[in-house]
C-alpha cells in the first residue's frame, strides 16, 4: 500500500545509486579477489550502466530482469561453472530487483511523505548496516557446516564439493567423532561436568540473587561486586589463580574441582537474571503468604519460585552453555582426564587440522539451536497459560 | 629380523620382572605429547605393547608438550607436578635441566642395552645433548612445495626466488632456520653460518635477505598449518615437520613435493619432571626402559617418518603399518635425503635466542 505518490527517477539519480550499490559489493569482492580498488571500479560500472539503460525502460520491467538473471548466470557459468552460475543468477535478480525499486520510486512509496531525503537515506542505511552485521555474525557459523562434510582431511573446499560432485562429500568425520575414543572421553566428561556446574551455579546463584535483593543485608554492593568479578576478570587471571590454590589444597586436576571453578563462573549470570527477575516481584506476596501460615521454605517453593523461574532458567542455561563452552580454565584447572570437548577441539585445530572439529562444531551448533528454540518456546507456553504475553 | 626381535623382547621382560620396584608401582601414567599422527605413532608403537604387558596400569595422554616448560615451571610452583613422563624437543629439555626442573638420568643404568649388548649410552651417542633427555626420533624442518604449482625447485634458496616460483611461502614464525637459510641463500659458506650470525652485521644481512619475500610469507606457528595452506593452494611452498609432509603426501594423496636440500634436523625425545613420588617414578622408569629400547624405536617408524634415535634401531625400519610402502628412503636421515644438511647448533641457540628472538620480532613488526 503506497503511502507516498511516487514518479520514476532520472537515468542519472537510477545509475548513480546503482553504482553505489555496485561499488559496494565490488568491494567485497574484489578483496576477496585480491583488488579491493579494481572490485569498486568494475561493480561501480557495471551496475552504473544498467541503471542508467534501465531506467528509461521500466514498462519493461519483467521480461529486462529476467534477461539480467539469464545474462548474469551464464556468466557465472563461463567463469565458475554450476555454483558460479547459481550465484550469477541471484545477483543478476538482485541487480534487476534493485534497480527497477530505485527506477521506479517504489523504495520511497511505502515511507511517510513528510520524510526529507536524508531520512529516508537513513532508514535503508541503517537496515543495510543491521544486514552486513548480521551476515559477518553468521557467515563464519555457516561457512564450517559444508566444509564438515569434506571427503578429505583438509580445510578446503575441492573441486569435487564446488561441483557438487557426491564424491568429494563424505560422512567419515562424523564418523571419526562417534567412533574415536579420544572425542568419545571428551565427550563424556562435557557431559558429566556441565550439569553438575549448573545445577551448583544455579543453587548457590539464586539463593545470592534473593538474600541480596533484601534491602536489611549489609554490604549488598560490595558482595555483588565480588560475586560477579569471575565475569569481568579475564578468564585467564581466573585460571591461574585458581590453579595455584586448587593446587595447594589437594581439587587441581579433579572431577569436583572442574566443576566448582565452572559453577563459579557460572554463578554471575545467574545472579545477574535472577536479580532482574525479581525487580518485578512483589513482596507483599511472601508477606500474605506468612500470613496465612507458610514457612519461608514453603513460601520460597510456592510462591517466589514459580514467579522467578523464566529467570533461573535462562540463567541456568547460560551457566550451562559457559561450562560446555569453557577451555581456558580447564585447561589450568583440569588434568588430562578431565579432557572436555572444547579442550579437545583447541588440542585438534592446534596440532592436526582435521575436519573432526567441523562436524564437531556442526553438532554442537545444531544442540544449542534446539535447546534454545526448546526453552523459547516452553517459556511462551507457560507465558500465554498464564495469560502474561498479550498475545 | 625376526630372532632379534625376539631377543629383544626377552631382554626387556628378563630385565623387567624381577624389578625390585614391581609391588610399589603407581598404576596411572601421564605421558604428554604433541598430539596428532605422531602421539599416535607412539600410541601404536609403545604403549600398546606396554598396555599388553602390564594390563592393570592406565595410561592417559596429554597433547601438551607446546607448553611444556612452562606448565612444568607452573606445576613446581605449585608443588603439583601431575605429568610423569614429557615428550620435548632437545632445546626443551636443556633449558628444564638446566633449572632443574627435570630428572637427571644415567643413562647407561636407565635404558636398555642394544640387542648386541652395545650399552644405551654409545647406541643414541651423540643424540644424548643433555643428562635429562632420552632421544626417541631425529626429525627435520624441512620444505614441501605444490607439484602442480611450480616447477619443482632443488635448492632451499628457491623460497627466495619469487621470479622462478611464484607464489606465497610459509615459514616458521622464529628466528631459528630461517635465518640460516636467509645467510646460506645470501652466499654465506655453510660452516660460517653461525659465525656471521653471531655479529650485528650478520643479523642484519639474515633479515635483508628475508625483507625480500616478506611480503610474501605466511607465518606458521602449529605444525599442521604448513600441510593445510599447501592443501589450499594458499602457498605454493612452506616449511614443516618432515612427518607431516610424508602425511600429506603419502596419506592424504596431496600433490605435494619433498625439498630435502638444507633440511635441519632437531631431536625430540622424553624428558622425567623433577619431584615424582617414588611409586610413580618407578612406573615411569619401567614403562621408559621399554619404550625407549630398540625395537620400540624401529617400530615408530613403521607409523610415522621420523628417524629412530638409536642407531641399533636403523636397520630394523620396515614398511609402512597401514600402506605397506617402504619408510626408510622416507626418513630424513636416508642417505639420499641428507645429503646437504643444515646441521643446527643447539649451544650457539641458547645462548642466542632471547636476543635473536626480539630482533626477529621487531622485524616482524616493521
Amino acid at each position: 500500500m503506497a503511502l507516498t505518490p511516487v514518479e520514476n527517477q532520472t537515468p542519472g539519480f537510477t545509475a548513480a545509486t546503482a553504482a553505489a550499490a555496485g561499488a559496494f559489493f565490488g568491494l567485497f569482492v574484489g578483496t576477496a579477489q585480491g583488488s579491493g580498488l579494481l572490485g569498486v571500479l568494475i561493480g561501480a560500472a557495471l551496475l552504473g550502466v544498467i541503471g542508467f539503460v534501465f531506467a528509461g525502460l521500466t514498462d519493461k520491467e519483467t521480461p529486462l530482469r529476467w534477461l539480467l538473471v539469464a545474462v548474469f548466470a551464464a556468466a557465472g557459468f563461463v567463469l565458475g561453472g554450476l555454483v558460479a552460475a547459481v550465484i550469477g543468477a541471484l545477483f543478476g535478480w538482485f541487480t534487476g530487483w534493485f534497480v527497477f525499486w530505485i527506477a521506479t520510486s517504489r523504495y520511497r512509496a511505502h515511507l511517510a511523505p513528510y520524510l526529507t531525503p536524508g531520512q529516508v537515506l537513513w532508514h535503508y542505511t541503517f537496515r543495510v548496516i543491521c544486514g552486513v552485521i548480521f551476515v559477518f555474525l553468521i557467515t563464519p557459523i555457516l561457512v564450517v557446516m559444508p566444509l564438515s562434510f569434506n571427503a578429505q582431511d583438509f580445510f578446503t573446499f575441492t573441486p569435487e564439493m564446488l561441483r557438487f560432485d557426491p564424491e568429494g562429500y563424505s560422512l567419515k568425520h562424523y564418523r571419526d567423532f562417534f567412533t574415536n575414543d579420544d572425542w568419545q572421553q571428551a565427550l563424556w566428561n562435557s557431559v558429566k561436568i556441565a550439569p553438575m556446574a549448573t545445577l551448583l551455579s544455579v543453587g548457590f546463584g539464586t539463593l545470592a540473587a534473593i538474600g541480596l535483593s533484601q534491602p536489611h543485608v549489609p554490604f549488598r554492593r560490595a558482595i555483588m561486586a565480588i560475586l560477579i568479578s569471575p565475569m569481568i576478570v579475564p578468564l585467564i587471571i581466573s585460571a591461574a589463580g585458581m590453579y595455584f590454590f586448587y593446587s595447594r589444597i589437594g581439587l587441581q586436576g579433579t572431577y569436583f574441582g572442574v566443576v566448582l571453578a565452572h559453577a563459579a563462573l557460572g554463578i554471575p549470570f545467574v545472579i545477574i537474571t535472577v536479580t532482574a527477575t525479581l525487580v518485578g516481584f512483589d513482596r507483599s506476596l511472601t508477606r500474605a503468604a506468612a500470613n496465612m501460615g507458610a514457612g519461608p521454605v514453603t513460601t520460597f517453593f510456592r510462591v517466589q519460585m514459580p514467579l522467578i523461574l523464566p529467570g533461573v532458567i535462562s540463567g541456568g542455561l547460560f551457566a550451562f552453555i559457559t561450562s560446555f563452552d569453557e577451555v581456558v580454565v580447564v585447561l589450568f584447572v583440569g588434568s588430562a582426564g578431565q579432557k572436555t570437548l572444547p579442550w579437545q577441539m583447541f588440542i585438534g585445530l592446534r596440532e592436526q587440522i582435521s575436519p573432526t572439529i567441523l562436524a564437531v562444531a556442526t553438532i554442537l551448533v545444531v544442540i544449542s539451536i534446539a535447546l534454545l528454540t526448546t526453552v523459547e518456546m516452553l517459556r511462551r507456553r507457560s507465558e500465554r497459560l498464564r495469560g502474561m504475553s498479550p498475545s | 629380523m625376526k630372532l632379534s626381535k625376539m631377543s629383544a623382547l626377552a631382554v626387556t621382560t628378563a630385565l623387567c620382572a624381577p624389578s625390585a620396584f614391581a609391588e610399589e608401582m603407581a598404576n596411572e601414567l601421564t605421558l604428554v605429547s604433541w598430539g596428532g599422527a605422531y602421539q599416535a605413532s607412539q600410541h601404536k608403537a609403545y604403549v600398546e605393547p606396554y598396555l599388553a604387558q602390564n594390563p592393570d596400569v592406565k595410561i592417559i595422554w596429554d597433547e601438551s608438550s607446546a607448553e611444556a616448560v612452562a606448565k612444568i615451571r607452573a606445576m613446581n610452583e605449585a608443588g603439583n607436578v601431575t605429568w610423569d613422563l614429557v615428550d620435548a624437543v632437545a632445546s626443551d629439555s636443556m633449558r628444564l635441566c638446566d633449572e632443574g626442573l627435570a630428572e637427571e638420568i644415567d643413562h647407561d643404568e636407565v635404558l636398555a642395552a642394544a640387542p648386541d649388548g652395545t650399552p644405551a649410552s654409545e647406541d643414541f651417542g651423540d643424540l644424548i645433548v643433555s643428562d635429562c633427555f632420552v632421544p626417541q626420533i631425529v626429525y627435520s624442518t624441512t620444505f614441501g612445495y605444490r607439484t602442480d604449482l611450480i616447477d619443482q625447485p632443488d635448492s632451499v634458496c628457491a623460497i627466495f626466488d619469487t621470479e622462478k616460483y611464484p607464489g606465497k611461502r610459509s615459514l616458521q614464525k622464529r628466528p631459528i632456520d630461517n635465518m640460516e637459510w636467509a645467510l646460506y641463500c645470501d652466499g654465506v659458506a655453510k660452516d660460517e653460518i653461525y659465525d656471521v650470525l653471531g655479529t650485528d652485521e650478520g643479523v642484519d644481512q639474515a633479515l635483508a635477505k628475508l625483507d625480500t619475500i616478506k611480503d610474501q610469507v605466511v607465518w606458521w606457528t602449529a605444525g599442521a598449518e604448513t600441510p593445510q595452506l599447501l592443501a589450499d593452494g594458499e602457498v605454493v611452498m612452506g616449511s614443516t615437520f618432515n612427518g607431516r609432509l610424508f602425511s600429506a603426501i603419502a596419506e592424504q594423496n596431496q600433490p605435494i613435493g619433498m625439498l630435502w636440500d638444507m633440511q635441519s634436523f632437531d631431536l625430540d625425545g622424553w624428558v622425567i619432571p623433577a619431584g615424582l613420588p617414588a611409586d610413580r617414578k618407578a612406573r615411569v622408569m619401567d614403562f621408559l626402559k621399554f619404550a625407549t629400547d630398540t625395537q620400540r624405536l624401529a617400530d615408530q617408524a613403521a607409523y610415522i617418518s621420523y628417524g629412530p634415535a638409536r642407531a641399533s634401531s636403523a636397520p630394523l625400519v620396515g614398511k609402512h603399518a597401514e600402506l605397506g610402502i617402504e619408510m626408510a628412503p622416507h626418513m630424513p636421515t636416508d642417505p639420499a635425503n641428507a645429503g646437504n644438511v643444515h646441521t643446527y647448533d643447539y649451544e650457539w641457540w641458547a645462548d642466542n635466542r632471547d636476543d635473536l628472538d626480539a630482533k626477529f620480532q621487531a622485524w616482524l613488526a616493521k
